[in-house]
C-alpha cells in the first residue's frame, strides 16, 4: 500500500522531537480526525536552521511529517512557505489518495509555524494561497471536523 | 539471523483451511468434478458430496437438512436473508429492525432497501456493544416484517441475547435472521431452541475455503431467491455448485462444532494471558467489548494517544498479522461504526487494535506478542503530541 520511501521515513522517521525555545509552532490536525501534527522550527536571519515535529496519526502523517521537515531545513521562509503538499508527497514517492490529507496536513502545518513565527516578530502574516489548490487531488478527502 | 517469524492474531479476518479440510476437497477438482445435476456416474459422486454436506451443516445448527441452502459466503447469505425475506413480505409490512454494529453486508443492504422505500430501526448497543431486548421489543410495530441481529460482533467480540430477542421475535410471529459468521465454532448453536428463523454462516472463519456460506431458512419461511437462474438448491439458488467448496464447508463445520467446549477452554486461556498481559504492561488503554461474555479469541483494546494503522505498521514489522478499528485503514475517514456504537470517543476508536486467536497460536505466539507490543506502543507513544509521559489526564472513558 505505501512506497518504500513512505515505509523508510515512518520505520526511521527524522526529526522527531520538540525545540525548546522554538520560534514558530504549527499545531494542526484534530484527534477526532485521527491526525495531529505538531511543526517546530528554528529560525536565524530568516533561514529554518532546524525542524522538528511530534505527530499522532497513521504512517502516511508521519512519514509526512518527517518529510515536510526534512524538505524545510535551511530553506528560507519564503521558500518553505511555498513547499506543497504534493511536493511532499511526490518526494515521498507518492500516497494512496485517502492519504493525500495527511501532506495538507504537512503543508498546514509548516504555514502555521511560519506564521506563529512572524505574529511574534510583530510581521503581517503570510495568508493561504487559494484554499482550493489541493482540489486537483480529486480523491483526497478533507476531515470534516 | 533467524527466519522472521509470524504471527497471526485474525482469525475474525479469515482463518487457514486446516489439512484435513483440504484433503477432504482436494478430489473434487479434478477427480469426482461431475455437475451434480447430470445423470451420469460421477456427477452422482457429486450429489452424494453436496448431501454429505448439508447434512454436516445441519446437524452444527441443530437443523433439518432441507433447511440448509449453500450459497457464495456470509455477504450473500444476508444479502439473501434481508432482500429475499423484506422483497417476499412487502405487502404485509416494509420495516425492518436491525442494530447499528452489523457486519456491513447487513447495514449496506438495509440502506439499499431503505432506498427502495423500506423503513428500518436501527437499534443502539450499551457500552459494552449489547442489544437490549427491552429496545426490540419497542421498536416493534405491526409493520415489521423482519428482524436482523447478529450472534457475535466481529469486532468487539460481544455475544448478543441472541434466543431472548428471537423468543421476542417469535411471539409477534415475525421472521428473525442471525449472522453467526462469527459465531460458528464459538457458541453451541440450536436454531429450534434459539428461535432462529434465517441463519448467516461462512466457512472460512471456521478454517474452511472462502467462496463458500451457508443460509439457513426454517421451513415455511415466506422468502424471495436473490440468485435467479438454474433449478440448484431445490429452485432456491441459481448456479452450478461449488462442490469442492461444500465438502469442506461440510467437514470444517463438523469439526469446528465437535468440541466447541474444548476449543473455547483453550483458545480463551490464551487469549485471557495475552489481555492479562497487556493489561499489566500497558498503562493508559481500554478494553472494547464485555470482559467476560465475548468470544474466546477476541481481544479489541484501545490505546491512548496513539493511532491504530501505525501500529499496525510495527507489529507487521515484527511478524504480528492484527487489525484496528482506526479509520485510516478503512478506506473512509470514518473510524469503526461499531466502537462508535457503544460509545467510545472517536479518538480512542482510532486508537484500537484487534487481536483474534485461533486454532493454530500456541503459548510462544503470546509471549512473543507480549515482548513486541509495549515497544511498539511506547515508540509510537514518544512522537505524539497527545502523550504526557504516562501522567493521569488521558482521555475520558466511560
Amino acid at each position: 500500500m505505501y512506497s518504500d520511501k513512505v515505509m523508510d521515513h515512518f520505520r526511521n522517521p527524522r526529526n522527531v522531537g520538540e525545540i525548546e525555545n522554538a520560534d514558530g509552532i504549527g499545531n494542526v490536525g484534530n484527534p477526532t480526525c485521527g491526525d495531529i501534527m505538531n511543526i517546530y522550527l528554528k529560525i536565524e536571519n530568516n533561514v529554518i536552521t532546524d525542524a522538528k515535529f511530534k505527530t499522532f496519526g497513521c504512517g502516511a502523517a508521519i512519514a509526512s511529517s518527517s518529510m515536510a521537515t526534512e524538505m524545510v531545513r535551511d530553506k528560507t521562509l519564503e521558500e518553505a512557505w511555498d513547499l506543497s503538499n504534493k511536493a511532499v508527497a511526490e518526494a515521498l514517492g507518492g500516497l494512496p489518495p485517502i492519504k493525500m490529507h495527511c501532506s495538507v496536513l504537512a503543508e498546514e502545518g509548516i504555514h502555521m509555524a511560519i506564521n506563529d513565527y512572524r505574529k511574534r516578530q510583530g510581521l503581517s502574516l503570510w495568508e493561504e494561497k487559494d484554499p482550493c489548490s489541493h482540489a486537483e487531488e480529486g480523491e483526497s478527502q478533507t476531515c470534516q471536523h | 539471523m533467524g527466519e522472521k517469524r509470524t504471527v497471526y492474531m485474525d482469525h475474525s479476518a479469515t482463518t487457514y483451511v486446516r489439512k484435513d479440510v483440504l484433503d477432504a476437497m482436494i478430489p473434487y477438482f479434478a477427480e469426482r468434478f461431475g455437475n451434480p445435476s447430470s445423470i451420469y456416474h460421477i456427477a452422482r459422486d457429486s450429489k452424494q458430496a453436496i448431501d454429505t454436506a448439508r447434512e454436516q451443516v445441519a446437524a452444527a445448527l441443530g437443523a433439518e437438512s432441507d433447511e440448509i441452502y449453500f450459497t457464495s459466503g456470509g455477504s450473500e447469505s444476508d444479502n439473501w436473508a434481508i432482500k429475499g425475506i423484506a422483497y417476499a413480505n412487502r405487502k404485509t409490512g416494509n420495516h425492518i429492525i436491525t442494530t447499528k454494529i452489523e457486519h456491513h453486508a447487513v447495514l449496506r443492504t438495509c440502506e439499499c432497501l431503505e432506498k427502495e422505500g423500506f423503513a428500518v430501526t436501527y437499534l443502539p448497543v450499551d457500552n459494552y456493544g449489547f442489544v437490549n431486548p427491552a429496545d426490540l421489543e419497542n421498536a416493534i410495530t405491526e409493520r415489521t416484517i423482519l428482524i436482523s441481529i447478529m450472534y457475535a460482533n466481529n469486532e468487539v467480540g460481544t455475544i448478543e441475547p441472541v434466543a431472548v430477542l428471537g423468543a421476542i421475535a417469535r411471539k409477534h410471529e415475525i421472521p428473525f435472521h442471525t449472522d453467526a459468521v462469527q459465531a460458528i465454532g464459538n457458541i453451541k448453536i440450536d436454531v429450534n431452541a434459539q428461535n432462529i428463523d434465517l441463519l448467516s454462516l461462512s466457512a472460512h472463519k471456521f478454517y474452511g475455503p472462502k467462496g463458500i456460506g451457508a443460509l439457513y431458512i426454517r421451513k415455511g419461511t415466506k422468502i424471495e431467491n436473490l440468485i435467479h437462474g438454474g433449478g440448484q438448491e431445490r429452485r432456491r439458488r441459481a448456479g452450478t455448485e461449488n462442490i469442492a467448496g461444500i465438502v469442506g464447508l461440510g467437514k470444517a463445520i463438523e469439526i469446528a462444532t465437535g468440541d466447541i467446549e474444548g476449543h473455547n477452554n483453550r483458545i480463551g486461556a490464551l487469549r485471557d494471558r495475552l489481555l492479562t498481559g497487556i493489561l499489566e504492561t500497558i498503562p493508559n488503554v481500554h478494553l472494547n467489548g464485555h470482559p467476560e461474555n465475548r468470544l474466546p479469541g477476541n481481544i479489541n483494546i484501545s490505546f491512548e494517544f496513539i493511532e491504530g494503522e501505525s501500529m499496525l505498521l510495527w507489529l507487521d514489522e515484527e511478524g504480528i498479522c492484527a487489525s484496528t478499528g482506526s479509520a485510516c485503514t478503512s478506506g473512509s475517514l470514518e473510524p469503526s461504526h461499531v466502537l462508535m456504537a457503544t460509545g467510545l470517543p472517536v479518538e480512542m476508536s482510532h486508537g484500537s487494535l484487534r487481536l483474534t486467536l485461533g486454532d493454530a497460536n500456541t503459548d510462544a505466539d503470546v509471549d512473543f506478542v507480549l515482548s513486541v507490543l509495549p515497544k511498539v506502543v511506547s515508540r509510537l507513544r514518544e512522537m505524539s503530541p497527545l502523550y504526557n509521559g504516562g501522567k493521569k489526564g488521558g482521555y475520558n472513558v466511560q
